[in-house]
């Protein structure tokens, strides 16, 4: 690929006063420099969402301020706090309403694996289970700059997103699905538990 | 000479009015040759559904309200409004001279004359009709 500019003679070109750039590269440092989140707390992590965005941590740092109270503005969603079987069918149906491209944080021990209440009968296990998360805050409840972290991180993916080629990013892909099944309730669980296509959860292989 | 360097005073507002034409339309062109050479659209069942945060909608969006329900809220404003001019009187209730603590009461009195009045006229009862 020659799409890359070598990086000893952008420097050079830089000092000397003149800017390289790429169409990938303007269009991504807008991209990540613009993230808005879905404003959409679901339990004590949210309030760490609210000091995050509030004056001493100050998300706007970044760019991602502007919390949007439609699905339709948005491009991150911040899965803060427990994720309770009710409010299951409403997470993946806001995440589908949200328009291409858009990511999700799984902030916190219950967002990622039902945390300290995993054995409540009517708490989900993971929202992973039905939606694609790309990054995951441990903690209980994960501090401001975690979420920070998680955020930088999420930038950073964003900055190494191929717009052209083979490895494009995935949301360029017009066979990439943008919606995911609504779970329902079922008799004794929401149905499906979950869904195979987003969750490949790691399996234990014991070697003795 | 100096004239000729000297452009119209007007011309200024037609650069401004050039500046807010090609400001906001630049995005906004950009977006659309995004939208229309790169983006793939993925439109849904889901993303095309009406956003009720996160609800299913139900019913009609044209519900209908009884027009009787006007008469409480008027009510119930004249009151909220009047009980404003309670608090600084709770407060200062012990330092009162009698003249205020009078003309209060008299407040009071046409309040309640008014809530009489509006109950005599049958308007605090709810009334249902087909």
């Amino acid at each position: 690929m020659t799409d890359q500019i070598d990086e000893g003679l952008r420097s050079e070109l830089q000092r000397q006063g003149i800017w390289v750039t790429s169409m990938q590269e303007l269009y991504n440092w807008g991209r990540k420099n613009s993230i808005w989140p879905l404003q959409f707390g679901l339990a004590c992590c949210a309030i760490e969402m609210i000091a995050t965005a509030a004056s001493r941590y100050d998300i706007a740092r970044f760019g991602g301020e502007v919390f949007r109270p439609s699905p339709r503005q948005a491009d991150l969603m911040i899965v803060a706090g427990t994720v309770t079987k009710k409010m299951a069918p409403q997470i993946v149906r806001l995440y589908n309403q949200m328009p291409d491209p858009k990511y999700v944080i799984s902030m916190g021990a219950c967002a990622i694996s039902g945390g300290p209440f995993k054995q409540g009968y009517n708490v989900l296990k993971g929202i992973d289970r039905y939606i694609p998360v790309d990054v995951y805050i441990p903690g209980c409840p994960p501090r401001p700059e975690a979420l920070l972290h998680a955020f930088m991180e999420l930038q950073r993916k964003i900055d190494s997103q191929k717009l052209t080629g083979a490895n494009k990013a995935e949301h360029l892909d017009p066979n990439q699905v943008s919606e995911f099944p609504i779970p329902a309730f079922g008799a004794h669980d929401l149905e499906p538990p979950a869904n195979p296509d987003v969750f490949r959860p790691m399996k234990i292989e014991r070697t003795q | 000479m100096m004239a000729a360097m000297t452009p119209n005073p007007y011309f200024f507002i037609v650069i401004f009015v050039g500046v807010a034409l090609v400001f906001p339309l630049v995005p906004l062109a950009l977006a659309w040759l995004w939208r229309n050479f790169f983006q793939p659209p993925k439109p849904g069942a889901d993303k095309n559904a009406i956003y009720e945060c996160g609800v299913e909608s139900l019913g009609e969006a044209q519900v209908q309200f009884r027009s009787q329900y006007y008469l409480y809220c008027i009510i119930f404003l004249i009151f909220d409004v009047e009980a404003v001019f309670l608090v600084p009187f709770a407060v200062a209730f012990t330092g009162l001279p009698v003249g205020a603590f009078l003309s209060i009461l008299v407040f009071l009195l046409l309040l309640i004359e008014g809530l009489v009045w509006a109950w005599s006229k049958g308007c605090l009862s709810w009334a249902v009709k087909g």
